[in-house]
């Protein structure tokens, strides 16, 4: 039985397109147990969602078999989602780098109410502060578009420069910031104009962007220079430059500004900056037994409201950690989907959504418990995620 | 140890905004052999500058991030015509460079690395494959960011053993690098459970490349060279030397996939490569160099960051320092293979994943899942510690 099952698992990860056969210690089968589990629960929708796109039979497997198991996995799917308890609804937006969609999640129902349409390769992702408007980088077509929330359909485009990835704005919402990973530039455009201001030269591959709580300070990473850099918002200069580990590619303020937190994908680590005395402070290092090193790959970054506990994507570790960020130990790995990205708090801070790039999904975290609770699918490749505000 | 290091780093910075010093500037030299070799595929000729394309390249990204470092490179290439001596050319390069990234046959790069044997300049191996130059004849001066052929025939074998392919027609060029080549093919049969059904040798009688007949007369060779052959998942063409392996997909006696030299090739890059972020420097290449990039070009880039890299970490440009950080325990460096690079630091060698390409698309990138190790899975391509005859002076 067991076996089976995670035969069937095997199958609808295959057609998903990107797995070869799985490896001692590398996550997936794991949630499989005769009790349920939130792995379970997440395995399980996925082959619901998958049965539609199930392979036909290889030689030697019996077909009817498994329609049966199909059908029975189908049941407990349908049972397990009707005992899912509703909380406040938001609505998040998850941008699929792969089939060119985002998706709208309702946070009520878990459910992706609907699929839009946008430019090629959406990736960074984020609504305007008004919770208006929903703005997504789509990198191949060089420019960012503007999503309504109310429609919701793309009405508009800014002009950022060459392959835009992630942004950021400022306070008020009035100015974008974005990172352009094709020309080496930041480019400042004007929100309500939708104008661009100008451009701001840093490293090479700009990505992370963020900006400190005051506004006065924005932070760019550069992912082939392994730096932040720090840039004064009413001069447009670079003020410091602070070396970190390899391939940066996200930034994050602590609420309080005292610390600026930077993922390092090819380094594995999170480094600690102080923003004032521009120093690296610590690092935050990940180890996962059974796991090979170069599997850990931090790239998004939660820091909760209180400042007391930050979640780590750790990309194809297929691990979300929690880390006490005092004292800046990893304290649990929570399993979730594959190659995990980015993430984003609902505004109440109940749940954290990421983003699962290769399995196809969404994972949500019950903040509190520090649990995955669900899994949500949604298009190819998912990257970014934004919920309203 | 790098908290300290970091640190000072930073007070540097800070001291170096308010006295804005002159740059530091970091020479390379780069020292390849003048003309180039001749394909079989007319689209895979090399361009004239292959290599030194992506040294470039690597030292227009170091000084971008050079520019908040106060530091600046500065790149010198050098051509070694037929007859000329490699030695004097590489003394005159070195007394310039700190540097040197070399393009050169096994012997000619041994000869270079000791005549500067006394001096602190530190080499770096971007062309020559040959297993020696990591095993026996290992220097401590030479850094490689050349995988060799064993890492290649690793890679390659990895990947036909996942696929169920484990049984191999060997065919192998009648040069000595061919032979070579098949040498690390045969060890990877053995050690990931292929088997080698049949060898066939193509012997080299000599004749162009390109001639005005084309395709006709290899059409009707190449067929009858394989037929007869026991059964056979895949071809396995060891040719370097651009004699056969072309000719040989779609035009087998059996219908069977081709692998090794021609088909399913292992190279360190390819310009069809675009995951983990390459397609921004695959635009950065072709926007500098108007074409696309080798993997050649790569091996010489990777060598220029490694300069960079350890530049801006140990904030100097000295030669000796930059060197003890590279070989240092400390030292990777991110290339667009999804893990950082390594160095194995018992020869000197960098460690790569290889990717497995068909002149149009990466087909897969190994090591391929499953084949563990206890250090690093990159260390289940090519020769590993233990079996390393390398003694590092």
């Amino acid at each position: 039985m067991q076996a089976e099952m995670s035969d069937v698992i095997r199958w609808s990860r295959r057609r998903e397109g990107v797995l070869p056969p799985p490896r001692a210690g590398e996550g997936w089968g794991e949630g499989i147990s005769s009790t349920k589990t939130p792995q379970e629960a997440r395995t399980l929708s996925r082959i619901a969602s998958c049965d539609a796109i199930r392979p036909p039979p290889q030689a030697g497997e019996v077909r009817t078999a498994r329609g049966q198991m199909f059908r029975m996995l189908m049941a407990t799917v349908l049972v397990a989602l009707a005992f899912a308890t509703p909380a406040h609804a938001f609505v998040a937006y998850v941008s699929n780098e792969k089939s060119n969609t985002v998706s709208v999640i309702d946070t009520d129902s878990w459910t992706v109410t609907k699929t839009i349409k946008v430019g090629q390769r959406p990736r960074g992702i984020e609504f305007t502060r008004d919770g208006k408007f929903v703005m997504v980088a789509v990198g191949d077509d060089d420019t960012i578009q503007v999503i309504d929330a109310k429609t919701p359909g793309v009405v508009d485009t800014l002009p950022s420069g060459p392959d835009p990835e992630l942004f950021t704005q400022d306070a008020a919402g009035k100015t974008l910031y974005v990172a352009n990973e094709n020309d080496n530039t930041v480019t400042v455009i004007d929100l309500e104009k939708r104008a661009r201001l100008g451009d701001i030269q840093v490293g090479v591959e700009p990505e992370g962007m963020t900006i400190s709580p005051d506004g006065k300070t924005l932070i760019n990473t550069s992912e082939t220079t392994n730096m932040a850099h720090f840039i004064d918002t009413s001069s447009r200069q670079i003020v410091a430059n602070v070396l970190v580990d390899a391939r940066p590619r996200f930034a994050e303020f602590k609420h309080d500004a005292s610390e600026l937190w930077v993922s390092s994908e090819i380094g594995g680590t999170v480094s600690i900056v102080d923003p004032q005395k521009h120093e690296v402070i610590g690092k935050v290092n990940f180890e996962i037994p059974g796991l090979r090193k170069e599997a850990i790959q931090p790239v998004g970054i939660g820091m909760t409201k209180d400042d007391k506990t930050a979640f780590v994507a750790l990309g194809p570790a297929n691990r979300v950690a929690v880390v006490d960020a005092t004292t800046r130990k990893v304290t649990k790995y929570l399993l979730v989907g594959q190659r995990v990205w980015h993430m984003a708090f609902t505004p109440d801070e109940k749940y954290l959504l990421t983003t699962n790039g290769v399995s196809n999904d969404v994972s949500v975290i019950d903040v509190a418990a520090q649990k995955v609770i669900k899994t949500i699918q949604v298009g190819e490749l998912p990257w970014g995620i934004t919920i309203a505000p | 140890m790098i908290r300290w290091l970091l640190g000072s780093i930073g007070l540097c910075l800070a001291a170096m905004q308010v006295l804005a010093a002159d740059p530091i500037t970091i020479g390379v030299g780069y020292l390849g052999i003048a003309g180039t070799r001749s394909t079989l595929s007319l689209v895979e000729q090399p361009a004239a500058n292959d290599g030194v394309a992506g040294a470039k390249l690597a030292i227009e990204d170091n000084n971008t991030t050079g520019k908040f470092l106060n530091q600046r490179f500065a790149l010198e290439e050098r051509r070694i015509k037929e007859g000329e001596d490699v030695v004097q050319a590489a003394t005159d390069l070195a007394a310039r460079n700190g540097f040197v990234i070399t393009d050169l046959p096994a012997d000619a790069l041994l000869k270079v690395a000791d005549a500067l044997r006394d001096r602190a300049t530190l080499l770096f191996n971007a062309g020559a494959i040959d297993e020696r130059l990591r095993e026996a004849d290992c220097r401590a001066n030479v850094i490689h960011t050349a995988p060799t052929r064993s890492m290649l025939a690793d890679a390659l074998g990895q990947y036909l053993v996942w696929k169920r392919w484990p049984r191999w027609l060997l065919v192998v060029g009648s040069h000595d690098e061919d032979k070579l080549y098949a040498d690390a093919l045969r060890r990877a049969a053995t050690r990931f459970g292929a088997k080698i059904v049949q060898e066939r040798t193509f012997e080299d009688t000599g004749g162009a490349r390109r001639t005005d007949s084309g395709v006709t007369l290899i059409q009707r060779q190449m067929p009858v060279f394989t037929q007869q052959a026991p059964a056979y998942d895949v071809l396995v063409a060891a040719d370097e030397s651009e004699v056969f392996a072309a000719y040989l997909p779609y035009r087998t006696w059996d219908p069977r996939p081709v692998a090794g030299s021609a088909g399913l090739v292992p190279r360190s890059w390819d310009a069809a490569q675009d995951q983990w972020g390459a397609t921004q420097m695959q635009n950065r290449f072709m926007k500098l160099n108007s074409r696309r990039m080798t993997a050649l070009d790569m091996q010489a880039w990777t060598a220029v960051r490694m300069i960079g890299e350890a530049t801006s970490r140990t904030n100097s440009g000295d030669v000796r320092k930059v060197t003890e950080f590279i070989k240092g325990p400390d030292f990777s460096v991110a290339a667009f293979k999804g893990t950082k690079l390594t160095l194995r630091d018992w020869n000197l060698q960098l460690r790569q994943p290889i990717l497995l390409v068909d002149g149009r698309m990466v087909v897969s990138v190994s090591p391929q899942e499953g084949f563990l190790h206890q250090v690093s899975e990159l260390d289940t391509l090519g020769y590993d510690r233990p079996e390393s005859k390398c003694k590092l002076k």
